[in-house]
């Protein structure tokens, strides 16, 4: 990974991350009203491949997005830099998107 | 200390308040999935965190986390529009538009918590 | 200020070298039409001659009086103490981002070795021995990319982008703004043949990818050019770069 790479990645997730996260923000706001139940969460989640497949995609987008925002903090701020670094890095973005597939896979199957 | 002297424009601003937003959202990531996973123990599981995150404390922090994530979405925006479209001219205004949907967006969450 | 005027300047200028330092005070008399060059050049004429500083042509011309006045990167010769005295006083420091030589003195090295590291120089197409090309080039002075040039040719070196980027204080390796613009202007040169070359230079983490839009060094420019937006470019370029059929 290149530069380049990396920021057409951030980029690029940012672009998509910008579409899911107003489509979140919408569907929080109208879930939140008359409180937040279990629920009515699963009622919008269970069984609905779009949902999953939304939410998967959203999760992985911002694993990597996130990872490489906290690259640039830890490198400008704690001096972190380096190969090995870099591949921590790599590897939280993936944990925390294989994270919230799980828990995208949970709302799936609930 | 930081020499708030020279840094004191509306850009830089811009750029504190979206790396801070983008940290926070970050670390807050995870914990959020951790959550929402609870579904896979069952629908119970899910509600009774839900019901233990029902007070107010909890729900001003998640005022918060809608504002920062507002806030990191329309600064995000601007730094696109700069980076792909070279918009330079309105770059304050973005600034400015950025800071007002932020808040929109944290007041709009409060006004449909309690509808 | 309203009312009466001060009588003299409280101003407290920075004495050392590379292993450290402190603030210098001192008293120079007010005049009504002041820069903070002349004050400079008061305490050094008639206060303290040992103190280090730089300047040239005294008129906002060669960029060789810039530094730290009251936490701002500015061109001394250019700067009214009225503008920016606070109360009557002044803080004068030596430009931030780079080594110090003496007290307002930095050493510009540092600076221009990232200049040539981001293939600053231009590099005739079609010549590369450095032979004068057969035809002249045309390049019509309305088209994008030599407006896009022209806005950042102007450009004499002066490092006050260079001290006001927090990036270029964070990452010692970024190129920084007045090399990447100036990289710019020349990947916008229709005359120039290295443009592979040089966008492979400013590319990555020491190159544009580093930039975080904080735009200090547009906001500071004393020539009003947009280093910003000539590494927006710069990102551009190599974004479209990337992807299979592009030429």
């Amino acid at each position: 990974m290149n530069g380049v790479h990396l920021w057409a990645v951030q980029r690029i997730t940012a672009m998509f991350l910008a579409l899911a996260v107003v489509v979140h923000l919408v569907t929080i706001l109208v879930a939140v009203r008359g409180g937040l139940s279990g629920a009515e969460i699963i009622a919008r989640t269970s069984g609905s491949l779009a949902w999953f497949g939304f939410y998967a995609a959203f999760a992985l987008a911002a694993g990597l997005h996130g990872a490489i925002g906290l690259r640039a903090i830890g490198a400008e701020w704690l001096g972190w830099r380096g190969r090995g670094v870099d591949a921590l890095w790599l590897g939280i973005g993936l944990a925390t998107a294989a994270f919230g597939i799980r828990a995208a896979w949970g709302l799936f199957s609930a | 200390m930081i020499d708030t002297r020279p840094r004191r424009h509306p850009a830089w601003i811009a750029f504190l308040i979206h790396r801070l937003s983008g940290l926070a959202l970050a670390l807050f990531l995870p914990l959020h999935f951790w959550a929402l996973g609870q579904a896979i123990q069952g629908e119970a599981a899910l509600d009774g965190f839900l019901r233990w995150a029902d007070n107010g404390v909890l729900k001003f922090a998640e005022t918060v986390l809608v504002v920062l994530l507002a806030a990191h979405l329309a600064g995000g925006l601007r730094v696109l529009a700069l980076e792909f479209l070279g918009w330079r001219a309105q770059q304050k205004t973005m600034v400015a538009a950025s800071a007002g949907v932020a808040l929109a967006a944290g007041l709009l969450f409060l006004l449909n918590l309690g509808a | 200020m309203t009312g009466t005027a001060e009588d003299t300047l409280r101003v407290s200028v920075w004495r050392g070298n590379e292993a450290g330092g402190a603030l210098a005070e001192y008293r120079v008399p007010a005049r009504a039409n002041q820069t903070v060059l002349d004050v400079v050049t008061y305490i050094q004429r008639e206060l303290d001659p040992s103190l280090a500083y730089r300047f040239a042509c005294r008129v906002g011309m060669c960029g060789s009086c810039a530094m730290t006045v009251n936490g701002r990167a500015r061109w001394t010769c250019r700067t009214h103490v009225s503008k920016v005295a606070q109360d009557g006083a002044l803080e004068l420091r030596p430009l931030s981002n780079l080594p110090v030589i003496r007290d307002l003195a930095t050493d510009m090295a540092p600076f221009f070795d990232k200049w040539s590291r981001a293939k600053g120089t231009f590099q005739p197409k079609d010549a590369p021995d450095g032979a004068v090309p057969a035809e002249f080039a045309v390049v019509p002075p309305a088209s994008r990319q030599r407006e896009a040039a022209d806005a950042g040719i102007e450009c004499i070196g002066c490092g006050v982008c260079y001290a006001s980027c927090d990036i270029v204080a964070w990452n010692q390796d970024y190129l920084g703004p007045a090399a990447l613009n100036r990289a710019w202007t020349l990947v916008n040169d229709v005359r120039d043949g290295a443009k592979r070359e040089r966008l492979d230079a400013v590319a990555g983490d020491a190159g544009c990818h580093a930039c975080h839009s904080t735009q200090s060094c547009t906001e500071r420019c004393p020539k009003q050019i947009d280093p910003s937006g000539a590494i927006a470019g710069l990102k551009r370029s190599l974004f479209w770069s990337i992807l299979p059929g592009f030429r």
